[in-house]
């Protein structure tokens, strides 16, 4: 097996200098004609096969390797006149100002070059090449104004960049033959001055007189339906500047006047700047026939499709899977459930030893279309082998210890498993695997909130890691237990949810079974303890099946949501009620207790077997929601109804008051908004006391009021606004006020400010909503859709920021918190090192240590 | 009793503070606390953060998984129309940009205890904190074509509530206005160009710049909200000025904020300013009713303030720093930085993560940090 080590230990970055173009090179260019009368590619041209082969059945000339064998070689182009590469303009502009023009030395005396050597030298030693830039920048303002070499007493003249590539001497046009010839006079010594490293970049390198061109696996052409070739667009690039370079070499052989050849020239310039580079200001981007620009050298490097982002920093894999997802609660959290499809096509490789040899070979046996069977044998030698009814045979004759058989998935085997957005880390967890039939992915329901996940189609990735550390890592680190409690607040990410909670609710709180009942339940979750169901009388209470799950000797106090205590000693529930504060998600605290009593895997394990319990226990009771549940009696009704109408009287008196100005204004307000926000009170609160109303009222049989209570879903509110009354729309923080002039809808009088012409719906949703109230309903719902669309890629850009910012920091061995370079963050993570995914919500619970202690 | 915790130095002060205290609750004996703190220590000791941890990579979650939730909106402060701030996912993006003025800067300003309860005597300091500009203290701008001048009549009420009569006016304009000559008329100003020919649109302009010369009061700050807090009443401001604000006799200079963080560095210093990142950031999220562990927010605040000056969490702030050639890259405008580096010939020595991820090699994080060295046998024997 490949063992993982470091291969590259760094990369040197610098300017390619026409004697290594022409030495990398295998080719050189000298015909824009790209393939004979056979097809077959020209000698010369720019799909020469020297440079790399993209035709199946061709070999390379230079390395004779087929195509996917041969990486491809450069080749290069020699201009017949030289040419200024585009992204050094401001380089060699730096250098024309700051050297002489006759003799090439810098307009510096040796003082001045004296304290530019010691500044640059201080540099390096703090190796902040940050700094250079600025100093190099000084440095070269300061010689602007020498006019007379201190060294051949030349008069200097004025240089002027004219951009994009002009350089004008006294208002005259500099040829790059000049600037060249002046640059290749220019002593290395000076080049450090201006700030180069003159064993990787020499000016004179900046005015191109070669071009590599690259392969030709890097410009692949792609062959049509019609069988028509289709170029890359650097291939028809490179093609316009083989043809140009050509034209200009027969030009000046033949003596052509020398305006024609300066136009040629120019355009040859033209062409190079494009091919680096179509976005220059002041150049017109090259076209296709079509009219949309070609894609250069820099568009394949920069941006998010960019080479960085697309291929280098984000990578496509093989051994992965996607599909929808579906809910399955009586699977384990760690274990996620996959098709039998994906399971006989992701395989796991097995290193063939004396004691699997047997094994192995009936898995070849099975063969890849027999589940459990495997896919590939790779030899020793690297040679990789398909399995198929052919070769099956002979590959259980040859198989010896040392062979690695790609074998099927089982259950049991490590996976990976991925949701995007991948916001955080509990996004990408290890799972089990399962095989169940079907043909989605099948997840807990529980572990929904780490990947925020539904089941509404959403899709989600399954990767198998393929060396003995990556599935060990996994396995060790990356499991769902492992993951329980985020490092962002210190809460549990994984809880129970929904019917979960409320089952568990009802059950702590009224549910009584028979003895038999109890039992039953228990088994159809997977519990089994003997000794606590001999324990059962012929009653039993939920609590009593509740305590069933938990061990013997676990005691916790803490509170539900309702405030009351609840306490567990000795493994039995013996006060409080069940509910969302301990068992569910954020703050489960009796569902945390356990994980830090017992380990991660036990409190995982029960945490299971509570959500099941809480789902059998509902099912066995009978739970629904209905429109009855919004029923109100008369005398409620009379209630509700008179609140809402005390809150509407209450704004028109301030509508009177308003427009007879007698309103008392608030402090630092105009009348009008002291009317809105009185008017906003009023109704506010007469929305809360009817949610308040509602819930002092409501049965606690109401199964809406149940889920509500018990932290499943919902709040009382919702309730109300079924039942009662929805309340003030508010749009932007303010009532409705957008649409027509002087009036939202055009059924309302300008002007008119009472409360149903700015979104005030007084009726409940059962009793429907009026048209003008629906269409303010809408305008909620749309504001807050509108505000999700704006936040999303503007919390993205904000992510990727930070992330790229502080990605290399970490805690090192002495825990200090460092950079790469060992640059110090901070000198103990967070002032107490303490790590807040193992913390209790970011502390340790103090108190929580005195009281055991004072219990002893 | 104190030379109990001698030797549990290593406890975090907080948890010892927390211990004493309990201590009392709960009446503890000196075995008793030893026992307390032999378990403190074993728990802290879990607890502690493990070495290789992508603790850079977790803080830039903790903050980007909550971000997608927050609110795109500015609020109105109080019930004070003019008086917006910026809150939630703009306001958070504002401090981690570190710009360099907020997009409503805002001061709380503290008084001393003796002036702090007194709401009439408050309300005099805020006016006091108040800027003015000429806008404010004039009635009317008038152009006169005629004799090309601009006539500003002064509003003698508002004079009188600022305590500043017009002759002390006059003075101010002339100080501001250097190329005019500035006459007093009773209650009117008039200002006449010393320039020989003045257009019509000329005066239009110097009637606009004398609306802005600053008067009295602190400059920069056009609202001012004394607000009750506790027993002590605090001023807030719309716009900020802390240097002004600390002169202040009344002002309790030792609690004076702001919320621009570079006011706050270039007065108070770069932990103060790291503090107001701090401060700020909980603000934000607090408000937004989303939860993120403080270490989190101070590990951010430390890494912008690290160098001495704030650096923003962007292309030219933090990532800037970076060593690598190819990180800088990676992340955006990555033809410069190649370009660049090309020059120096420069050496990427590949020692932070993204390099690495391009190379297809191991992370120096987390399990990729260890190496291990080992003497093997020699394999060709």
């Amino acid at each position: 097996m490949e063992h993982i080590y470091k291969k590259i230990d760094a990369i040197i970055f610098g300017v390619f200098s026409p004697q290594m173009i022409k030495k990398q090179a295998a080719a050189k260019i000298v015909t824009p004609e790209l393939y004979d009368k056979e097809g077959y590619p020209v000698d010369g041209g720019l799909m020469d096969v020297r440079m790399g082969v993209i035709d199946p059945g061709l070999r390379c000339k230079t390395c004779g390797g087929k195509l996917k064998e041969c990486m491809g070689h450069f080749g290069f182009i020699e201009f017949a006149r030289p040419i200024m590469h585009i992204k050094y303009v401001d380089t060699i502009y730096d250098f024309l100002r700051s050297t002489c023009k006759e003799c090439s030395r810098i307009l510096a005396d040796e003082e001045k070059i004296k304290q530019q050597e010691e500044l640059l030298e201080s540099i390096k030693k703090e190796g902040r090449t940050m700094q250079l830039r600025k100093v190099v920048d000084e440095f070269i303002s300061s010689l602007k104004n020498i006019k007379k070499c201190p060294y051949c007493k030349a008069k200097q003249g004025t240089v002027k960049l004219e951009k994009p590539i002009t350089f004008l001497e006294d208002d005259r046009k500099m040829s790059p033959i000049e600037i060249r010839t002046r640059f290749e006079k220019l002593n290395d010594h000076d080049i450090e001055l201006i700030g180069l490293n003159p064993a990787y970049a020499k000016p004179e390198w900046m005015v191109l007189t070669m071009l590599p061109v690259p392969p030709v696996t890097v410009r692949p052409s792609i062959t049509l339906e019609s069988g028509e070739r289709s170029e890359d667009d650097l291939t028809h690039k490179l093609g316009d500047i083989v043809r140009i370079n050509q034209r200009l070499f027969e030009n000046i052989n033949a003596g052509a006047p020398e305006v024609i050849v300066e136009d040629l020239w120019d355009l040859l310039q033209y062409h190079v700047i494009t091919y680096f580079d179509n976005e220059i200001a002041q150049i017109p981007p090259a076209r296709h026939r079509g009219g949309q620009p070609l894609k250069t050298l820099t568009d394949r490097i920069k941006s998010k499709q960019g080479r960085f982002r697309y291929n280098l920093a984000g990578k496509r894999v093989n051994y992965a899977a996607r599909t929808v997802i579906s809910p399955d609660p009586k699977i384990k959290l760690n274990e996620v459930g996959i098709p039998l499809a994906v399971a006989m096509d992701l395989t796991v490789p097995e290193t063939v030893n004396e004691w699997n040899l047997e094994k192995l070979k009936s898995l070849i046996k099975n063969g890849s279309k027999v589940y459990p069977g495997a896919n590939y044998v790779l030899r020793p030698n690297g040679t990789k082998k398909q399995i198929t009814d052919e070769t099956k045979q002979q590959l259980i004759d040859e198989l010896e210890i040392g062979f690695i058989i790609e074998r099927h998935l089982r259950e049991g085997d490590i996976s990976i498993f991925n949701r995007q957005p991948s916001l955080h880390r509990m996004s990408i967890m290890c799972h089990k695997i399962r095989i169940l039939p079907g043909n989605s992915f099948r997840l807990n329901p529980s572990v929904c909130s780490p990947y925020n996940a539904d089941f509404d189609g959403d899709e989600m990735n399954l990767h198998i890691p393929q060396t003995e550390e990556a599935i060990a890592e996994a396995e060790m680190l990356m499991q769902v237990q492992h993951n329980l409690i985020t490092p962002k607040n210190g809460q549990n990410v994984v809880g129970c949810i929904e019917d979960a909670t409320s089952g568990n609710y009802l059950l702590t709180k009224e549910i009584e079974f028979t003895k038999e009942e109890a039992i039953q339940i228990l088994i159809s979750i997977g519990v089994y303890k003997p000794d606590q169901f001999k324990k059962f009388k012929s009653k039993v209470t939920g609590r009593e099946v509740f305590s069933v799950l938990l061990p013997d000797d676990f005691d916790f106090i803490g509170k539900s949501l309702d405030g009351k205590e609840v306490i567990v000693k000795k493994g039995n529930l013996i006060e409080g009620v069940i509910d969302k504060a301990t068992i569910g998600e954020s703050n489960g605290s009796l569902i945390r207790s356990l994980f830090a009593i017992y380990s991660e895997d036990v409190g995982i394990q029960i945490l299971g077997e509570i959500f099941r319990l809480g789902i059998a226990a509902l099912l066995k009771r009978g739970f629904t929601t209905s429109i009855a549940d919004t029923d109100l009696n008369k005398n409620v009704k009379d209630q509700v109804e008179e609140i809402i109408s005390e809150a509407e009287k209450r704004a028109k008196r301030y509508i009177n008051q308003y427009e007879n100005k007698e309103l008392t204004l608030l402090h630092g307000m105009t009348e009008k908004e002291t009317v809105e926000i009185r008017i906003m009170e009023s109704l506010n609160e007469a929305r809360n006391s009817v949610g308040k109303l509602i819930a002092k009222i409501s049965n606690e049989e109401n199964p809406t009021i149940i889920m509500a209570n018990s932290g499943a879903k919902g709040k009382t509110l919702n309730l109300a606004q079924m039942a009662a009354c929805v309340g003030q729309q508010v749009v932007h923080g303010k009532r409705v006020e957008k649409g027509y002039r002087k009036r939202v809808l055009s059924m309302f009088e300008e002007n008119n400010i009472e409360p149903e012409a700015h979104g005030w719906i007084r009726g409940g949703f059962k009793s429907g909503l009026k048209p003008y109230e629906f269409f303010m309903h809408a305008l909620t719902g749309r504001d807050a859709l509108m505000d999700t669309a704006l936040r999303t890629p503007k919390s993205g850009y904000l992510y990727r920021r930070l992330v790229n910012a502080l990605q290399d920091l970490r805690v090192e061995y002495d825990g200090t918190v460092r950079d790469s370079n060992s640059n110090i963050v901070q000198f103990k993570y967070g002032e107490d090192g303490i790590d807040v995914s193992k913390s209790e919500a970011g502390t340790i619970n103090v108190e929580k240590i005195v009281k055991e202690v004072v219990k002893l | 009793m104190s030379k109990i915790y001698e030797s549990y130095l290593e406890l975090p002060s907080p948890i010892i503070e927390e211990i004493k205290k309990l201590v009392i609750k709960y009446k503890l004996s000196d075995s008793d606390l030893k026992e307390v703190l032999n378990r403190t220590k074993k728990a802290y000791e879990n607890k502690l953060i493990e070495p290789g941890e992508a603790i850079g990579i977790v803080t830039a979650e903790s903050f980007g998984e909550p971000s997608t939730q927050m609110v795109l909106r500015t609020f109105h402060f109080a019930g004070v129309s003019e008086m917006n701030i910026t809150v939630g996912l703009p306001r958070l993006i504002e401090i981690f940009d570190a710009r360099k003025e907020p997009s409503t800067p805002i001061m709380e300003i503290y008084l001393q205890k003796k002036y702090s309860e007194s709401p009439t005597r408050v309300k005099e300091i805020a006016e006091k904190i108040k800027g003015n500009t000429l806008q404010d203290l004039a009635s009317e701008f008038l152009l006169n074509i005629m004799d090309s001048h601009v006539e500003i009549k002064l509003s003698r009420n508002k004079m009188q509530e600022l305590n500043i009569n017009s002759k002390q006016m006059s003075d101010i304009v002339q100080n501001a206005l250097k190329t005019v000559i500035v006459q007093q008329d009773r209650d009117s100003l008039i200002i006449k160009s010393t320039a020989k020919d003045t257009k019509l649109s000329d005066l239009y302009k110097l009637k606009e710049k004398c609306k802005e010369i600053h008067i009295c009061g602190l400059k920069g700050i056009t609202q001012v909200l004394p607000m009750k807090e506790g027993d002590e009443f605090v001023i807030y401001t719309a716009g900020s000025n802390l240097k002004e604000a600390l002169e202040i006799e009344e002002v309790d200079a030792k609690r004076v904020k702001t919320n621009n963080l570079f006011e706050m560095a270039n007065i108070l210093g770069i932990e103060a300013a790291r503090q107001t990142i701090i401060n700020e950031s909980i603000k934000v999220i607090k408000e937004q009713g989303l939860s993120i562990d403080i270490r989190h927010i101070m590990f951010l605040a430390d890494a912008m303030t690290k160098s001495g000056v704030i650096k923003g969490v962007t292309r030219s702030g933090i990532t800037k720093e970076k060593e690598s050639v190819l990180a800088k890259a990676s992340f955006e405008t990555p033809i410069p930085h190649l370009v660049n580096a090309s020059l120096v010939g420069e050496r990427d020595s590949l020692n932070s993560v993204i390099e690495n991820v391009m190379l297809n090699q191991p992370v120096p994080l987390g399990t990729g940090l260890p190496g291990l060295m080992a003497k093997m046998k020699d394999t060709k024997k």
